[in-house]
């Protein structure tokens, strides 16, 4: 049994595995159909009308409805709206959320300068505060105050920095950005902007890659502080959700056509960057 | 430090540098505090100043529906009434036994599916993209898609244990079934990520730990608990500080989960009624902004106990492995 690793080891130096069985495959296989079966069983819903979902034993193969209730969420909600609106916050954060975090995540990782190791603790300490705490004076600024409630710039500006990025792109940046390159480009009479500009920005891009990506999709999915600060007359895709799962006609096939049509811009998305995203996780997970 | 002293010492006496010297040195000392300042000037307003806000805010009678109130200072008597009130402590109760069945069993299963998923396998991204799977999905679009799985009469779940021969279960009506069914929505979308952080710990475990105790006799499964979960432990308080944090502010869930027109309350003996969802429905239902924002501070003590208890306990493992 430990014969095999071991010649395995020696080739690919350090990273030894012990080969699956077949229960293994079968367990994994399991936890794979888990995984999957809820968003299945949502498209074969979807693309039912409603009494097909009451049926004994339940549908398992996708109907011909599918179009028909897409367009009756469409007709029947502001799908079309929320759906605007949540691309547009959510590529607004993401856009801010990068720039400001390979900012401050080179300043931390490479520029020398005083209260730095105070302030960098002071970023990683807000990442353990929960922010649902100041929901309450959160709403009573957006509203009173500075009158944002239910328009975009209410989700977009508090989330326009994170803590998470800023520590995720100094983690990178300490490691990826040979200083070399910096001293070389100061002596070239390169200011701080232009070392950012034509040096740091290219080496960040395969982490600010993943931060945009991990951004992106939290803020598609954000719940709570939208339900707060918007309204049913300019929802995000979650706020209109939450709408047509509490309304009065209970159409089981439009309401999880509308889960569907929210989803899936995710799935897509996961589908064409998921190594990265699965990359940045198993990354994030070794250096935080 | 000394990297960027060093060529600035040297640039101020190349010729052409001198000419920018006043402009050369804003810059290097200047731009640092530039560049973090958006993040600190996000936080600042938007996170710290609330947050310090709701602590004044509990100490006021401030009422939505009331004008004038939020200038009615009136002490502690938030914090008094909320020791009294039978529903903070019912959300109390919701919220940690959730939080329990939702975190423990799924944690769990994500060391097993991660130790699983660190043998050598063929079809590794595809295993791995597919338990990451549930993750991207949203806790709108999932729980509105869970309640109709335990739908009372045709959930597809109730189908399934038909099978078996067990009753319908109207899982909205029971304490137990409902706490059961929205840990099964957490324990749905976070397990794999769970999973694919413990494999990320696992694949820094050095093999040769593995090859000297199987040449010991360990079987694999003493071996999993003789090495791999010790190695673990600094990435397993990671999860369950963070898991802890995340179950005590459930509210998404159990609010979707609530089919009636008063989501809100959190079932019709406010059976999943959790500390989150209590504070939205003392601040957006019923006005209470002081009273909301006591229950805030209330969770924000039971948050850093529970964390400071996650963190006591693991120094004491630890003490007790090195005795």
């Amino acid at each position: 049994m430990t014969a095999a690793p071991l010649t395995l080891g020696r080739r690919r130096r350090a990273r030894h595995q012990l080969s699956a069985d077949r229960g293994t495959y079968l367990v994994l296989g399991l936890v794979l159909l888990l995984s999957i079966f809820p968003m299945y069983w949502t498209l074969v819903a979807a693309s039912h009308d409603n009494s097909a979902i009451s049926k004994t034993p339940p549908a398992l193969l996708p109907g011909p409805h599918l179009l028909d209730n897409v367009q009756k969420v469409f007709e029947q909600t502001d799908m079309r709206l929320a759906l605007n609106n949540s691309l547009i916050v959510s590529a607004v954060v993401t856009v801010s959320v990068v720039f400001t975090s390979t900012l401050a995540g080179f300043a931390f990782a490479k520029l020398p300068f005083r209260g730095k190791g105070a302030l960098l603790g002071i970023v990683v300490a807000t990442m353990m505060v929960p922010p649902q705490l100041g929901i309450i004076p959160l709403y009573i600024m957006m509203a009173n105050w500075l009158h944002w409630a239910n328009h975009l710039q209410a989700l977009i500006v508090p989330a326009a920095a994170s803590a998470f990025g800023v520590f995720f792109m100094r983690q990178y940046l300490i490691t990826a950005l040979p200083t070399e390159l910096l001293e070389a480009g100061r002596l070239d009479g390169c200011s701080t902007w232009r070392l950012y500009w034509h040096v740091v920005l290219p080496i960040a891009r395969p982490a600010a890659a993943v931060l945009g990506l991990l951004t992106f999709m939290a803020t598609w999915n954000d719940f709570f502080w939208p339900l707060v600060v918007m309204t049913q007359q300019n929802p995000t895709v979650q706020v209109s959700l939450s709408a047509l799962q509490g309304g009065y006609v209970q159409d089981y096939s439009l309401v999880l056509s509308g889960a569907l049509i929210s989803t899936l811009p995710m799935l897509v998305v996961f589908a064409l960057m998921g190594r990265q995203i699965l990359g940045g996780i198993m990354q994030g997970a070794v250096k935080g | 430090m000394a990297v960027l002293t060093k060529p600035r010492v040297r640039a101020t006496h190349v010729a052409p540098r001198a000419r920018h010297g006043l402009r050369y040195r804003l810059d290097v000392k200047g731009a640092p505090y530039l560049y973090i300042a958006p993040f600190f000037l996000v936080f600042g307003v938007f996170g710290l100043f609330p947050l310090v806000y709701t602590g004044y805010v509990s100490l006021t009678g401030w009422r939505a529906d009331t004008p004038g109130s939020e200038d009615t200072f009136v002490g502690w008597r938030n914090y008094a009434d909320l020791v009294h009130d039978p529903f903070f402590w019912n959300a109390v109760k919701n919220t940690i036994g959730i939080g329990l069945i939702s975190t423990v069993p799924q944690l769990l299963m994500a060391l097993g599916i991660a130790h699983l998923l660190n043998y050598k396998l063929r079809g590794r991204t595809f295993f791995r993209m597919g338990v990451l799977l549930p993750n991207v999905t949203s806790v709108a679009a999932v729980t509105i898609i869970f309640v109709q799985l335990f739908g009372r009469d045709y959930g597809m779940i109730n189908w399934f244990l038909g099978l078996f021969g067990i009753g319908h279960t109207d899982w909205q009506a029971g304490t137990l079934s409902s706490w059961i069914a929205i840990s099964v929505i957490v324990t749905w979308r976070w397990t794999g990520y769970n999973a694919l952080i413990y494999l990320a710990g696992m694949q820094a475990i050095p093999f040769e730990l593995y090859e000297s105790a199987a040449l010991d006799g360990a079987s694999r499964w003493k071996q999993f608990w003789m090495i791999t979960v010790p190695m673990l432990r600094p990435t397993i308080l990671f999860t369950v500080i963070v898991s802890t944090i995340g179950s005590l502010q459930l509210f998404g869930e159990p609010l979707l989960f609530n089919t009636s027109q008063t989501p809100t309350t959190g079932g019709s003996q406010h059976q999943f009624q959790t500390l989150a969802l209590y504070t939205y429905d003392q601040f957006w239902q019923k006005f209470k902004y002081g009273y909301g924002a006591a229950i805030s501070w209330a969770m924000f003590l039971l948050i850093a106990l529970f964390v400071v208890v996650n963190l006591v306990a693991a120094r004491r493992m630890r003490g007790a492995d090195a005795s």
